[in-house]
């Protein structure tokens, strides 16, 4: 029997980037809200130090800063007729464990997603007729408008000091920017970061070819900054050890550093932290949620009663919640209906090698910087005419020099030896003279077979189903990935590579590749309980009382980097819940 | 003198006569006073009474039982609630006023001087009485505290009349008609209620300030109370009368940041002074001149160039990331150890203590932030840190005595013992 808590407004599952958001608008609101995180508490003195933060070993190779697949598991198939496994060593995505979620260990490329992306069924479908788009892919247009989420856009990107070059202020496109981006009111809050050699010569190639090439956004800052709510960030030192790793100096946006310390001197907020939320509980009517059960270290079962539920794990949790909790309908593939597990994406993602002359260039790879980097924009979404090309989507071109790590960072030319003496030789030879940081970023968007459910078989440490991944590249991706792998090889060659070795995506999806963390959708926005989980403030359609936060809601992703999205939409959603639900707690939209 | 002290004895007694004969109104509280409530409740805070008074953590504000720490032992703060029994609710108004300004307990005990009396005895008896209006105010909790927790022969309370009468000196504040207002309310302020030189005046073999050294600074609880004088190098010389009110407002300044036992003091009381107040404190300190050896290298012989060498390797390796390279660190962010006062203090109790086991600096709601300096004990030897410490010391202009491996040991184990 559970042991049941003094009743609080409001529970947050999670303590990322969305709870953290949530939690300081909320409890600015006046509220009492209590957060409930499964990892520990994560500073930066504590838990990030200097003098061993830059460890890969510790880090990238044992995944320090992960969720402990003991603790939790996901399994994994290419489609329904396999049998899935339990994943039992992270690969093609990591998971994020702790206060500050994978806001700790992001990169910070701090993206915002193009007009059409919110549109983007009926932009594709106006511009190539309904027919262009294969059968099975069931994107949708998300229900509101990049116009809608500028300003939330803004508040996170204001929140985090975000470093870059404006491309579009108020419709007037500006020299140096992004000019595929939608409008933005006012500049980034800090300058773009310093470019190394590898940037610079990709710029100038890219410039070359009629490409208008920009600097990557970075939530590692140029400079340092104090953002509105008094915290301030560090300047970048550009160690490169900010994927995988927390940063030591304070100069990464995480909210750690930017929204924590601000929360955490409220009376009215409480962290409870190595406390796993087991399930959301729902009164009989089924369609109000009563607050949640967790358990704790000693492995006591807590039941934590709130009038108000924001779940803001990570995706895949918070559609394992869901599920565990018979919040909505699950997801049938067979026969489209149901929206929990719906619509789930990951992202598509390419590249390629360049090998220079190690006489003349000299790249310097250890300077780096997660979101350091020079891009281009004219392959991303539908910035271009996808009419003859046969497919859909594209995604940002950048050369991104996120690190010169020991262990990872051994690019050598085709045919050298694995190991030994002339391995040793070719590394020496090519260390500082290879391109490795180049990436297409490619959309991947949702298709009717690819989706979330729970496990039949595996069960986790609390004896509850798994959450199950179906998952595969369609043709249309993998089109798009060759398309954007030789775009960007094209550059390399301009740029001056003796050898360009392309590394275009391959089918099937591979659960040990690393891709990216950015794993989307399974409880998506949209306008109508028939297409969606949530409306468009991210407020579940069957438990009106319960707000699902993060890239969970995207109905397809994008050719961009999420978390400037994630951030932009829980504020959207604060918004919502402070000017119109507090007033009236109920649907904010009717069915 | 023993016929001063029986005539204030007498005094305190009549006083006390009136008090419980004449009811508190003529005392000088008036219990629908407000402005007085409010008034000593803000020199409360100037006082920093909940500093000692309150058990953190306890939720029992002024209920006394903390530990203070003094060269000659721990004692226990007294219950100050209005309690009756066993805290101060019978006692008089005099009896209170006499506690405060000249240390004596409700019977005519000697008070400790670790309760800041021979600070107190500045204020006014309108401002003491405030003080008295304002606990009347606070909930009562039932809560016996037995201070004396001093080993012998300090815990013999009869010794104390001794002290008082070799290093006491009762008063109230006399303002100097030479200088101007701000500067008088500057001492009011820092000499009285206070008592910056509690922790900052150097104190002679029994404990008390010596009164040549004024606020020059001391060791104490781990960490070494800088210099507040106006000196070049070692005080407050190079910050400006804004950078002092900045500091102690938030906690921070553009190059400086609070840590240490000066955190609880700037949540508890800095932060909640005035910004008036705290430019008066700013203007007094400002005109302390100190040890006036501006311009002139802290130590005769320069420190040795293979440590100094030693030093800034470890210094780029370790430190450069965050304070830069030329130690100006981040405004707001990371402390400066260019030109630092706290770097350059004679005694290098507080640098020691930061590298070592780290600090968190203090956040407030103007500098919420507190970022933290980690600890570096576990990867810098002994003579690593005396090498980085004499650097950083003696690195950019910087001039103080070098620091010997044999000191970081002294350190590194006063560390190991200490909880706090």
């Amino acid at each position: 029997m559970a042991r049941k808590l003094r009743h609080k407004d409001v529970v947050i599952i999670g303590l990322g980037w969305t709870g953290s958001i949530l939690a300081n608008e909320l409890t600015d609101a006046g509220l009492d809200v209590v957060a409930i995180e499964r990892g520990p508490w994560r500073d930066t003195a504590t838990d990030f130090l200097i003098s061993y933060a830059q460890d890969e070993l510790r880090y990238r190779l044992h995944h320090e800063l992960f969720l402990r697949p003991a603790q939790m598991c996901v399994t994994f198939r290419n489609n329904s007729s396999q049998t899935a496994l339990p994943v039992r060593t992270w690969g093609a995505f990591m998971l994020g464990n702790g206060a500050g979620g994978a806001g700790v260990h992001w990169n910070a490329e701090t993206w915002r997603f193009l007009p059409t992306d919110f549109t983007l069924r009926t932009h594709l479908t106006q511009r190539y007729g309904a027919n262009f788009l294969p059968d099975d892919m069931t994107i949708q247009d998300w229900g509101i408008t990049f116009d809608q989420l500028e300003p939330y856009y803004d508040q996170f990107e204001y929140l985090c000091g975000t470093s870059g070059q404006a491309g579009n202020l108020k419709g007037a496109v500006q020299p140096g920017g992004n000019p595929f981006e939608g409008p933005r009111s006012r500049p980034y809050p800090t300058p773009p970061m310093k470019q190394g050699y590898g940037h610079v010569l990709f710029a100038q190639a890219a410039s070359e070819l009629g490409y208008k090439p920009f600097p990557q956004p970075s939530g590692n800052l140029s400079r340092s900054y104090t953002n509105p709510l008094g915290v301030t960030l560090g300047q970048c030192t550009y160690c490169g050890f900010c994927e995988w790793f927390g940063c030591a100096n304070y100069s990464k946006a995480s909210p750690q550093t930017t929204v924590l310390p601000v929360l955490l001197r409220k009376s009215n907020f409480e962290a409870r932290t190595d406390c796993e939320v087991t399930r959301i509980n729902l009164d009989r009517s089924g369609k109000r949620a009563t607050g949640v059960t967790y358990v704790d270290t000693s492995g006591s079962e807590i039941e934590q009663p709130a009038d108000m539920v924001l779940l803001c794990a990570f995706s895949l949790f918070n559609v394992q919640l869901l599920l565990l909790s018979g919040i909505g309908a699950p997801y049938d593939p067979n026969t489209g209906k149901g929206q929990i597990g719906r619509n789930f994406t990951h992202q598509t993602m390419s590249g390629a090698l360049g090998f220079f002359d190690k006489d003349k260039y000299n790249f310097n790879p250890f300077v780096a910087s997660g979101a350091i980097g020079m891009c281009i924009d004219e392959f991303n979404g539908d910035n271009f005419d996808h009419g003859k090309l046969g497919f859909v989507g594209g995604g940002y071109i950048g050369e991104v020099q996120t690190n010169g790590r020991p262990i990872e960072s051994t690019a050598v030319p085709p045919g050298t030896p694995a190991w030994g003496a002339k391995w040793k030789q070719a590394l020496h030879d090519n260390y500082l003279s290879t391109i490795v940081g180049g990436s297409c970023h490619g959309s991947m968007y949702s298709y009717r077979d690819v989706h979330l459910d729970l496990d039949p078989t595996y069960k986790d440490r609390f004896g509850r189903p798994l959450v199950r991944i179906t998952i595969d590249f369609h043709d249309n991706e993998l089109k798009m990935s060759a398309f954007l792998t030789d775009k960007y090889a094209e550059i390399l060659q301009e740029m001056g590579a003796a050898q360009v070795v392309k590394k275009p995506r391959k089918g099937p999806y591979d659960v040990t590749q690393y891709q990216t963390s950015h794993l989307n959708g399974g409880a998506i926005m949209g306008t109508d309980p028939g297409n969606s989980a949530l409306n468009i403030y991210l407020q579940s359609w069957d438990v009106p009382n319960l707000f699902v936060q993060g890239a969970t809601a995207f109905p397809q992703n994008a050719g961009y980097n999420p978390t400037g999205t994630v951030g932009a939409l829980a504020f959207w959603s604060a918004a919502a819940i402070r000017s119109q639900y507090l007033k009236n707690p109920g649907p904010l939209v009717h069915a | 003198m023993r016929s001063r002290k029986q005539w204030l004895f007498a005094l305190a007694s009549a006083a006390a006569l009136c008090a419980s004969a004449c009811g508190a109104a003529a005392a000088g509280i008036d219990k629908q006073d407000f402005g007085q409530i409010e008034r000593g409740e803000y020199l409360a805070v100037v006082g920093d009474c909940a500093a000692c008074h309150t058990l953190p953590g306890s939720g029992h504000a002024f209920a006394g039982g903390r530990p203070i720490e003094t060269p000659f032992g721990t004692l226990l703060s007294p219950n100050i609630t209005p309690d009756p029994t066993t805290g101060i609710g019978a006692w008089t108004d005099q009896e209170f006023v006499n506690a405060l300004t000249k240390g004596t307990g409700r019977h005519g005990t000697r008070l400790y001087p670790a309760m800041p009396y021979t600070y107190y005895t500045k204020l006014t008896r309108d401002d003491a009485l405030a003080i008295r209006a304002y606990l009347n105010t606070v909930p009562a909790v039932h809560n016996a505290v037995q201070p004396d927790q001093l080993p012998f022969p300090f815990r013999m309370r009869w010794t104390l009349a001794m002290w008082d009468e070799l290093f006491f000196k009762p008063g109230t504040f006399h303002p100097d008609p030479k200088k101007s207002a701000e500067w008088n309310r500057g001492a009011y302020l820092a000499d009285g209620a206070g008592h910056c030189g509690m922790c900052h005046t150097p104190k002679n073999f029994l404990g008390a300030d010596d009164k040549g050294q004024r606020l020059r600074g001391y060791a104490l609880q781990g960490w070494f109370a800088p210099d507040i004088t106006n000196d070049s190098r070692r005080g407050l010389g190079g910050w400006s009368v804004g950078d002092i009110v900045a500091y102690l407002k938030t906690g921070h300044n553009q190059t400086s940041a609070a840590t240490g036992p000066m955190s609880e003091t700037l949540n508890l009381s800095t932060s909640k002074m005035t910004d008036a107040d705290l430019k008066a404190i700013a203007v007094y300190l400002k005109n302390e001149t100190g040890e006036g050896n501006a311009g002139k290298t802290a130590s005769a012989d320069p420190p040795d160039q293979t440590v100094m060498k030693s030093g800034e390797q470890i210094y780029a390796d370790e430190c450069s990331g965050c304070h830069t390279p030329n130690g100006k660190g981040i405004a707001g962010l990371f402390p400066s150890l260019n030109s630092s006062p706290v770097v350059q203090q004679t005694d290098p109790t507080t640098v020691l203590h930061v590298v070592l086991r780290g600090a968190l600096s203090v956040g407030t709601k103007p500098a919420p932030t507190a970022p933290a300096m980690p600890q570096f004990a576990w990867i810098l030897s002994d003579k690593d840190v005396a090498a980085v410490v004499t650097y950083i010391r003696n690195a950019w202009g910087n001039s103080a005595p070098a620091v010997s491996a044999g000191q970081v040991a002294k350190t590194r184990k006063m560390l190991v013992e200490r909880s706090d």
